[in-house]
Order: C-alpha cells, then sequence, then structure tokens
C-alpha cells in the first residue's frame, strides 16, 4: 500500500512540474512575455526596469527557474485590472466556486441514482424510456443555452426565481457562503440545476447500467428467491454494488464541474473563479489567467490523487496487482 | 412476411450490409435524414435562405427586432423574426451553422489524423514511447476539454482559426487512446506477423495493414466528436473567446441574443439555440447508431 501511495505522490508530482513547464512555455516562449506580464500602459522606463527585475534578458533555464521559485513562493503577478496579487484574488473567489460545484453533485446524485435505478429495474418501461432519452439530452445540450432557457422560464416568464448574482450570503468559518440564507440559496438553486445537468445525466446512465448488471448476478437472485422484500434486494444488495463506480466517477468529476462552472457562472453572474477567468481573458489580464490556470491544476492533481487512493482502499484488486495504474 | 421481398442477395459487399443494418432503426435513419439536409443547408446557404446576413446592403434597419412571421420591408417573411439590425434570423442561423460544421469537421478531421499518426505509432513501436505517449494522453484527458480549450484560446486570441487549433489539441488525446487500443489488439494477429516476415516497410505495415483494421472503433468516436466540437464551439464563442463577430456561429449568435431575452424578445437566441440542438442531437443520434452497427460483439 505504502509502495503504491508513493508512486501515485511521484506521478502527481511529475504532472505539475510537467504543467508548470508547458504554463511556462505558453508565457514565456510562446507569447511575448513583456506584453503578458507588464501592463500594456506601461511607459518605456516601466518597461526597461520590469524587463530587468523579471530576469527577462537572463537564459531561458534561468528564467524558468525564478519563475517556479516566485510561484512556489505564492507570487504570481498582480492583476492589471484590480492591482491585487492575482492568486488571492482566485482564492479569494474560490468559496463560491466550490459551492455551486458541490451543490451540483449533491443534485446529480440525489436525483441522478434513484432515476438510474429505476431505469435499470423496468428499462423497457415507459418512465425508463422517458429517463434515457432526457438522459441522452442532458448530454447533447449545450450547458450554456440550457441555463439561458433556465433563467427564460423561471425568472423571466414565471419570477420565482433570481436570474443571477449571489444573493444574500452569511459567513461561516470566515467565508461568505449562500447556502446559509434563504435569499442565498434561491439564487443557488438555478445555477446548481444547470451545472448538474450534464453530470445528472452521466449518474442516470452509470446506475442504470450498473443495476441492469448487478440485478442479474446470483447473490441477488438468491436474495429474492429467500424472499427478501424487494426494497431490500434493491436498496442494499444492488444499490451497495452500483456505489462504487458512481462515486470513483463522481470524485474525478468534481475537477471538470468545476472546469464547466465557468460556463454557469458566466450565464449566471455567479461571482466564483470561472467568472473571474473569462472577465480576465477578455480585459488580458494574464497574470490571473494564469493564477487561475496553475491553482485549477493543482486542485486537479490532488482530486485524482485523493479519488485513486479512496478507490484502491475500497477495490483492492487495483492496489494488488495495478503496477501500471 | 414475405419471404421473396425479404431475400438478401447473395453476393453482398460490406457497405451494403452496414446500411441495411443501419436502417433497421427508424430513429437513426431520421438522424441521418435531418443531418443530411442540415448539411446541404449549410453547404448551399446562399441559395436557400433569403438573405445574406452580412451583405448590410441587404438588411433594414426599420425591420430590426420584428417578432417571427412579421412581413418585412422587402415584400417576404420574416419566419423567425429579426434582430436588432433587421437581420432576417433564418438566413443568420444558416450562416452560423456553416461556420459552426466548419469549424466542428475541420477540428475533427485535423485532430483524427494527429491522434491515428501518434496513436499508431506508439502501439507499433511499444515500449518505451507507447509508455511516454500514453502517460501524455492520459495527464491531457485527465483535465476537461474546455478549461484546455480555454486556456489555448486565452495565449492565441480570437479566430475560426485558433477555434480549429484549440479544438484539435483538445481532441487528438481521444484518437490516440482509441487507436492505440485496437491496434495493440490488432498487432499481435496473425496478419501483421505475416507482413513483419515479408520484411514489408513499417510504414506500409502501418498504414495498409494495421490501420484500415482499426478504423471503425475510430469512426465512431469522430462522429461523436464532430457534435462534441461543435458544441464546444458554441460555448467558447458564447463565453467571448470563439469566433469573432464578423463571422458568427451558432453560439455566437445565441450569445448576441443574450440581452435581448432578459426583455421578452426570446426569438434572436432561442432559434439558434433549437438549431444548435437539433444537429448535435442528429449527429449522436447517427453516431450511436454507427456505434452499434459497427460493434462485430452486437452484430453476430
Amino acid at each position: 500500500m505504502l509502495v503504491f501511495i508513493l508512486r501515485r505522490l511521484a506521478q502527481s508530482a511529475v504532472v505539475v512540474v510537467a504543467m508548470s513547464v508547458l504554463v511556462f512555455a505558453g508565457i514565456f516562449a510562446i507569447g511575448n512575455p513583456i506584453d503578458v506580464l507588464i501592463s500594456p500602459e506601461a511607459d518605456e522606463f516601466e518597461r526597461a526596469a520590469a524587463i530587468a527585475r523579471l530576469g527577462l534578458d537572463k537564459p531561458m533555464h534561468e528564467q524558468f527557474l525564478r519563475f517556479v521559485d516566485s510561484a512556489l513562493g505564492g507570487d504570481l503577478g498582480t492583476s492589471f485590472v484590480h492591482g491585487v496579487p492575482a492568486l488571492g484574488l482566485v482564492l479569494q473567489r474560490f468559496p463560491a466556486t466550490l459551492e455551486l460545484a458541490l451543490c451540483a453533485m449533491l443534485v446529480a446524485v440525489v436525483l441522478g441514482i434513484p432515476l438510474g435505478l429505476w431505469a435499470g429495474l423496468k428499462p423497457d418501461s415507459l418512465a425508463g424510456r422517458i429517463i434515457m432519452t432526457g438522459s441522452i439530452l442532458g448530454f447533447s445540450l449545450p450547458t450554456f443555452w440550457v441555463g439561458m432557457m433556465l433563467i427564460m422560464a423561471f425568472a423571466v416568464t414565471l419570477g420565482w426565481l433570481p436570474a443571477g448574482g449571489r444573493g444574500e450570503t452569511a459567513s461561516l468559518f470566515g467565508v461568505p457562503w449562500s447556502f446559509l440564507t434563504a435569499d442565498g440559496l434561491a439564487h443557488l438553486i438555478l445555477p446548481a440545476v444547470n451545472l448538474a445537468l450534464f453530470k445528472l445525466s452521466l449518474v442516470i446512465r452509470l446506475a442504470r447500467a450498473g443495476t441492469r448488471e448487478v440485478a442479474l448476478q446470483d447473490y441477488v437472485k438468491f436474495a429474492r428467491a429467500k424472499g427478501l422484500a424487494p426494497s431490500r434486494v434493491v436498496g442494499v444488495h444492488i444499490l451497495k454494488n452500483i456505489m462504487i463506480p458512481v462515486v470513483t466517477i463522481l470524485g474525478l468529476e468534481l475537477g471538470s464541474v468545476i472546469a464547466f462552472s465557468v460556463v454557469t457562472e458566466t450565464v449566471f453572474a455567479w461571482p466564483g473563479m470561472g467568472k473571474l477567468l473569462i472577465d480576465s481573458i477578455l480585459q488580458l489580464d494574464r497574470p490571473v489567467v494564469i493564477a487561475y490556470l496553475l491553482v485549477t491544476v493543482l486542485l486537479f492533481v490532488v482530486i485524482n490523487l485523493i479519488v485513486d487512493l479512496v478507490y484502491s482502499l475500497l477495490d483492492p484488486r487495483i492496489r494488488l496487482g495495478g503496477g501500471r495504474a | 412476411m414475405s419471404s421473396v421481398a425479404a431475400k438478401a442477395p447473395a453476393v453482398e459487399t460490406p457497405f451494403l450490409r452496414l446500411a441495411r443494418e443501419y436502417a433497421r432503426s427508424r430513429t437513426a435513419l431520421a438522424g441521418l435524414a435531418v443531418l443530411i439536409l442540415i448539411v446541404l443547408a449549410a453547404l448551399l446557404a446562399r441559395w436557400v435562405v433569403p438573405q445574406d446576413p452580412y451583405d448590410l446592403a441587404q438588411l433594414d434597419i426599420l425591420d430590426g427586432m420584428m417578432a417571427p412571421g412579421s412581413l418585412g420591408g422587402g415584400g417576404w417573411t420574416y419566419w423567425l423574426g429579426t434582430d436588432d439590425q433587421g437581420r432576417d434570423m433564418l438566413s443568420a442561423i444558416v450562416f452560423g451553422l456553416r461556420t459552426s460544421l466548419l469549424v466542428g469537421v475541420v477540428a475533427t478531421l485535423i485532430a483524427l489524423a494527429v491522434g491515428v499518426a501518434v496513436g499508431l505509432l506508439a502501439a507499433y513501436a511499444g515500449d518505451r514511447v507507447d509508455g511516454l505517449v500514453m502517460r501524455l494522453v492520459d495527464i491531457q484527458l485527465s483535465f476537461p476539454a474546455i478549461l484546455i480549450a480555454l486556456i489555448l484560446l486565452a495565449l492565441l486570441g480570437k479566430g475560426v482559426d485558433k477555434v480549429i487549433v484549440a479544438l484539435a489539441a483538445v481532441q487528438w488525446a481521444y484518437y490516440a487512446r482509441t487507436i492505440r487500443g485496437s491496434a495493440l489488439v490488432e498487432r499481435r494477429k496473425e496478419y501483421i506477423e505475416a507482413a513483419q516476415c515479408l520484411a514489408l516497410p513499417h510504414q506500409r505495415i502501418m498504414m495498409r495493414h494495421l490501420l484500415p483494421n482499426c478504423l471503425p472503433p475510430l469512426i465512431v468516436v469522430a462522429t461523436v466528436q464532430v457534435a462534441h466540437a461543435i458544441a464546444l464551439e458554441a460555448t467558447l464563442s458564447f463565453l467571448g473567446v470563439g469566433v469573432p463577430v464578423t463571422q458568427p456561429s451558432l453560439g455566437m449568435l445565441i450569445a448576441s441574443g443574450y440581452q435581448y431575452m432578459l426583455s421578452g424578445d426570446y426569438w434572436v437566441s432561442l432559434f439558434p439555440g433549437l438549431a444548435l440542438l437539433v444537429t448535435i442531437v442528429a449527429i449522436n443520434l447517427v453516431g450511436d447508431r454507427l456505434r452499434d452497427v459497427l460493434n462485430p460483439r452486437l452484430s453476430h
């Protein structure tokens, strides 16, 4: 087990190093680093001073070491637009995105598993077919368009829910959260549903496929033959066994939900990291873009690592047989 | 069922067999028909729609923001309404469809070429090359496509060509992985061994022996990926980092209609969205059916 963890840690470290090399290459080799790192409004004198300060006259490998050094120290430059450190700006927006992503995951699981179970137990029923058609639509519909339609229906036409923003927030551990106030919760519903839609379709498909497979197994037949109540067979024998793939995929998908929240946040004007990224790209505020990228890469690596470790605890085959996981 | 009519011809090319197999699903046939219509409309855009939406001389600003079905100053009806500049939405959608399809198809073809080359090489060379390439693929696939595309476009800037590059960069890894999977199975088979015993050049073995036998799963992935590429392009354009305003795709049209939507003028955004939806669903239906038809495990 220890060997597995160590190998997995080493692999994550390689990914982080590789990504920072790529980011470095992206900024310093492809684009003109002066445009990227120095505000376009700077005059000649400021430019020359900044070039010397940033060491842009040094050879490439020395520049890379400098970049790594300042990045490790948490210095990813100062936002051109906001005039504050870029990293702090991104981290400050992180709770809003995390809240949205977790709520979306919750919606996906709470709705997706029962629907998938139903569709798996009764694949030929009308309800089963409707659920599966719905999940195909969920995969096909572009998130941003669904978000607009949700706003159109529930905010503009019906007027039940607010169209955007985060609403009133309450503080917990010194961080503002929306789900603690009724107004914030009302603001949270539409974006969370919008972001959940894709994962909901995924959970439905996974749960359905798992149910169909598990329902044919001998132990389920035996449980039925034993005369157990159908609710117990479904709730214990089947549900438990379809949870492993669902949990794994959900863990892996948390990162993708955070990435996709870029779209939902833009549609619903939700003040999270994703909206910050889009605003920064449009305003050419590149230090913030770089900070977002590095934070997200790190987040992904950590999530993938945790999922792998948890999975290896759940399923011993991975850690015993898995030389090349 | 009359046995004479149902009798299959004695000799049947593989293509005909696949076509017949495909046609068994009515939904898939409908999807294919819709897709063909969409592609034809996009190809013949200039002759299909009443107006060239980007020729300013043909626009009448007095016809701006007309509801669907209104009669315009030019004497013909705007079936899907007009936007703020008096542009016929139907014409704009068909032209937008052309940009969307162009981006989706070209990006997929480039990604396909790169992915196939890399994946085949990895599978054929094996060992260290394979390990290195596949690790790269794994790493790339552990990041969501939209994130990579956003970052690339943030570095590259706007433009149809840049969107194509970004989408191709996002997609190649899928093909590399798919073709490597089937190539690893195929290369252990006897016909490859036979070709190697004949001392044929590696390039010939890869292109003429290995590649054709790895194609079916690739076709399925590519079909579905076109739909993904179109949806991703629409999303990127909606976010403002995709195609430029001068060459709007469906996503761009939806985005520019967004501001009117909140005031109740739904048509500027709704109809391009529906067009996008129909296109994506049609492609997915065709892709799903192709997967069933091309999968040897299901057909026998």
